[in-house]
């Protein structure tokens, strides 16, 4: 078997998140190998790195890249349950209400048709999401039942039964923000805005960055849901209502920081990051 | 360090150490061009975002 570095950095898209990342395990001395997640195969029983710091850009790939290497023996990071959790709107929910963690009004349906008699319960405007999405993409505010029928139309034509499945919520007007909290070890580090003239307020749909005061209950929110996923690494996005309540909207696992890195120079991600990895080195070796 | 676009030819400079797997953008073409290999320095066209990328 090939000796290998006690971790992995697997990325096969190096963005600014990752080259912070790199900094940090090279500020820190660390002994580790980059792993191009396109360039694994398993079945040769050499895939045995202690820890996987798994920054995969693709969901699929983390998933399945995470599930082989815990089977390997591999000490993952996010785990391959907690990926797969937070990679699935369905399953996310299912996780925060169990923790009771505030989300918005939410129903799941197994069907175009049943979404359209769940959105009957939960009223309008609602929004539409992809149980299985990112970046923002196909999520859709539906303003009446005539337009969501029509828009369930189109999802019905869809092939296959994942795209047929319907997770709808309701509408929490917000300020065009919402806010990302990065937790890291059951630790809140910090919040920023995310701020877009509209409603998606990503930042692949060109939201800007702001701080945004990280208090007890905000912290606490955040922790709560990252620890209903199960996500040790975690960008929790919540929204808040014109009320002030905060419901939490999505936890990501492959958390992205450069908006929240804009808004700070006084944490730094990457290096909280690294160093709880290599604090989860020192445990697995 | 310096390499040139594999779509237009012209140069790409990188301000600081390339990592493998960057993505970066011919600054003439605009096209995202990907490091290959680090010795040699080698882009290549990088792939189009797929559907299930990023969070």
């Amino acid at each position: 078997m090939t000796v290998r570095a006690p971790l992995a950095l697997l990325a096969s898209r190096v963005r600014h998140e990752e080259r912070r990342l790199i900094a940090a395990l090279e500020r820190h001395g660390a002994s580790y190998e980059q792993v191009d997640t396109r360039t694994l195969h398993s079945g040769t029983g050499d895939l045995r790195w202690p820890v996987v710091l798994v920054r995969e850009i693709g969901s699929v790939r983390a998933r399945y890249a995470a599930w082989t290497l815990e089977a390997e023996g591999s000490r993952v990071l996010n785990s391959a349950q907690a990926i797969e959790v937070c990679g699935d709107k369905w399953r996310t929910s299912v996780a925060l209400k169990a923790a009771g963690v505030t989300t918005p009004r939410t129903a799941s349906a197994m069907t175009p048709e049943a979404t359209l008699a769940a959105l009957d319960e939960l009223g309008y405007p609602a929004v539409l999401k992809p149980v299985m999405g990112s970046w923002g993409r196909l999520v859709t505010k539906l303003e009446s039942r005539a337009q969501a029928a029509t828009i369930l139309e189109y999802v019905a034509a869809l092939n296959g039964p994942q795209a047929h499945l319907g997770y709808v919520q309701e509408f929490v007007a917000s300020h065009d923000r919402n806010i990302r909290v990065i937790v890291v070890g059951g630790e809140a580090l910090g919040a920023s805005y995310q701020v877009n003239p509209g409603w998606r307020t990503n930042m692949a749909w060109g939201a800007r960055c702001f701080r945004c005061e990280l208090t007890p209950d905000l912290a606490k929110l955040a922790v709560s849901a990252a620890e209903a996923v199960g996500a040790e690494l975690a960008g929790v996005d919540i929204i808040e209502d014109p009320a002030g309540r905060r419901f939490v909207i999505e936890v990501n696992a492959g958390v992205e920081f450069t908006g929240f890195d804009q808004a700070h120079d006084d944490v730094d991600v990457a290096d909280r990051i690294v160093e709880y990895t290599l604090a989860a080195v020192v445990d697995a070796c | 360090m310096t390499t040139s676009c594999p779509e237009c030819a012209a140069d790409v400079s990188f301000a600081d150490r390339p990592q493998l797997s960057e993505v970066v953008e011919c600054g003439d073409c605009h096209s995202e061009l990907e490091v290959m290999t680090l010795d040699p320095l080698n882009l290549v066209l990088a792939p189009q975002v797929e559907e299930d990328w990023g969070e």
